[in-house]
């Protein structure tokens, strides 16, 4: 078991789910509710991680996180580092490549609550903030767990993209889908056996969690 | 005294040109058929919809004033606004609905005072429901606690009675009719019911395409009514065309022809002889007169074509000259319907009171072969 490459995946996979949370939110909401010229193509946007190749994905990201590019550029007169090969870089592929499954189930979730809820909690005299904390959130609640679950299990078992933008840096980039990879390459079944096990344990409880979260909030 | 008045105007996405009154301790009904702009209005008064022009006053306050750049939003309005669907919070008991509301009382205080007004509302014991496990009446009177608990300047009732069965609907009816009289606010009632306006309202306006037609007290709606539109929009069944013959100050009379016959109305002037209008006669204005009072003034002979009896009381419809476009309607006991046998195939003498017969300008959406009958046409 290369406890490392859990460890890193462990580390990457929480920093991109609760990254994500708050954008995930507001994405979510923009889509639900309005209407808007452009939002097709936002929606569109977003889900391009879903059925693009990991390959062409991460090697688009490698472009625009790149030492040329200017956010790549950026990085480096920040931090004196590279941007690609690094874990921040890795992070920020991961957090673009878990869009879709932070918001999909949000935007669900927020767009099952009646309009007229909303508009009921600011009759009330409830702040857009308050009617936020106490009416969207409990009732978005559900598909807002699931979104956590999935992005969570998703950048646990991303291979193609980490592999494009992180290489293989132990301690670095080298996450567990990463080390399997490596093992199996290096004939080391046993531990590419432990690993993979311990993936699929992992997902198996992460879609349960997704399930039984994901059933329709209770309606009026 | 705070009065609610408001005007209204958009083109778009559905248009309105409406003037809203309404004074404290009165109730307002807003009657029209759907899509006439009703919950639009409300809307506009709640704060939950800016129309392009217009203001909305309560009291000294201004709340939208599309001239001054003036718009306060919902949360400062203090509106108590029952939604159709009630609109009650899923995830919270009944009490915890009706603390949302109680925003500008100290934490310590709220849940003792949502207590007090659902117990106002005749919900005591049901604070730990969630809505689901409620009735629907028992909904309704949740939603109806959380509008109250916010103290509002004005209540807004968006057809509170439309989602339940009949029986809760007289329930709730009653309930209401007692708790207004202890509210000193204005509050104003969307409805596409008539009978529930007139059993509530103190007056009504009359809303067509999100124009406002006429206001006036339930009985005045119903004998005076502004214009035929109005007329069948309040669903007054005896709406028919005619032309006028004659005038006769002198008698106090106008003479008109319908169908060939002569007909005596009050003196109108303001229809010029020869001007085809449309008259209209109250169904209590429809007398059932005995066979040897039939040379009566305004008396025709009426062929019954339907006889429906409830509750005592029977409606009944009857041709004269067997026209279907000539449907006297009106309403007698149904023991003496019974008594004196009115069933459909028998003949009746009718006496059109002459004083009640009020003549309106003859309406393009009223006229027609289909219109004159009035009742029963709209689909």
């Amino acid at each position: 078991m290369d406890w490392q490459a859990l460890s890193l995946s462990l580390q990457l996979a929480s920093a991109t789910a609760l990254l994500l949370l708050p954008a995930a939110v507001w994405l979510a909401r923009l889509l639900a509710w309005s209407a808007w010229r452009g939002r097709a193509a936002l929606e569109a946007a977003i889900l391009l991680p879903l059925v693009l190749p990991p390959t062409v994905l991460g090697y688009y990201l490698l472009l625009g996180l790149g030492g040329a590019s200017p956010l790549g550029q950026a990085y480096h007169a920040l931090t004196g580092r590279q941007l690609v090969f690094s874990f921040d870089g890795l992070l920020v592929a991961s957090l673009i490549v878990n869009l879709p499954f932070a918001v999909q189930p949000m935007q669900r979730s927020f767009a099952a609550i009646p309009r007229e809820l909303r508009e009921a909690a600011w009759v009330s005299g409830l702040s857009r903030w308050q009617t936020f904390l106490r009416i969207e959130l409990p009732l978005a609640w559900p598909g807002i767990a699931a979104a956590l679950a999935l992005s969570f299990t998703h950048t646990l078992g991303e291979f193609g993209v980490v592999l494009m933008v992180g290489g293989s840096v132990p301690g670095e980039t080298r996450t567990i889908a990463i080390a399997i990879y490596d093992q199996v390459q290096a004939f080391n079944d046993a531990a590419a056996a432990g690993m993979s096990a311990l993936l699929l344990a992992l997902s198996f409880v992460a879609v349960i969690v997704v399930s039984r979260l994901g059933r329709p909030a209770p309606r009026r | 005294m705070t009065t609610l008045s408001a005007r209204l105007e958009q083109t778009a996405p559905i248009p309105l040109a409406a003037d809203i009154r309404c004074a404290s301790g009165e109730l307002l009904a807003l009657v029209g058929p759907s899509g006439s702009g009703k919950s639009t209005i409300l809307r506009c008064l709640a704060g939950l919809h800016r129309p392009a022009a217009g203001h909305v006053r309560c009291g000294d306050e201004s709340w939208f004033d599309a001239a001054r750049g003036i718009d306060v939003p919902p949360q400062q309005r203090r509106v108590g606004l029952v939604f159709q669907h009630y609109a009650l919070f899923p995830h919270l008991s009944a009490l915890a609905n009706v603390v949302q509301a109680l925003g500008h009382l100290p934490p310590a205080e709220r849940a003792a005072r949502a207590r007090h007004w659902l117990a106002r509302c005749n919900l005591d014991g049901f604070d730990d429901r969630r809505p689901a496990e409620l009735s629907g009446g028992q909904q309704q009177r949740v939603a109806l606690a959380r509008a109250l608990a916010r103290e509002p300047q004005v209540l807004l009732l968006d057809e509170p009675f439309s989602a339940v069965d009949q029986v809760t609907r007289r329930r709730l009816l009653r309930q209401l009719i007692e708790l207004r009289r202890s509210l000193a606010i204005p509050i104003v009632l969307v409805t596409h019911d008539l009978e529930e306006a007139s059993l509530l309202a103190d007056s009504m306006t009359v809303l067509h395409h999100g124009r406002t037609l006429q206001t006036a007290t339930p009985e005045a709606m119903l004998a005076q009514p502004a214009s035929a539109l109005v007329a069948r929009l309040t669903d007054q069944p005896n709406l028919f065309e005619g032309t006028v013959l004659q005038h006769l100050p002198a008698a106090d009379t106008t003479l008109i022809e319908w169908l060939g016959r002569p007909l005596l109305a009050s003196h109108q002037p303001a229809f010029a002889v020869g001007q085809t209008v449309c008259w209209l006669v109250p169904e209590a204005a429809v007398v059932l007169v005995r066979e040897h009072q039939s040379e009566r003034e305004n008396t025709v002979s009426a062929l019954v074509s339907e006889r429906l009896a409830w509750r005592g009381h029977a409606t009944v419809s009857a041709r004269v000259d067997g026209r279907r476009e000539a449907t006297l309607n009106f309403a007698i006991g149904a023991a003496v319907a019974e008594r004196r046998g009115i069933v459909p195939g028998a003949r009746v003498p009718l006496q059109l009171q002459k004083a009640a017969i009020r003549l309106l300008a003859a309406d393009a959406a009223i006229a027609g072969p289909a219109g004159t009958s009035g009742k029963g046409q709209s689909p």
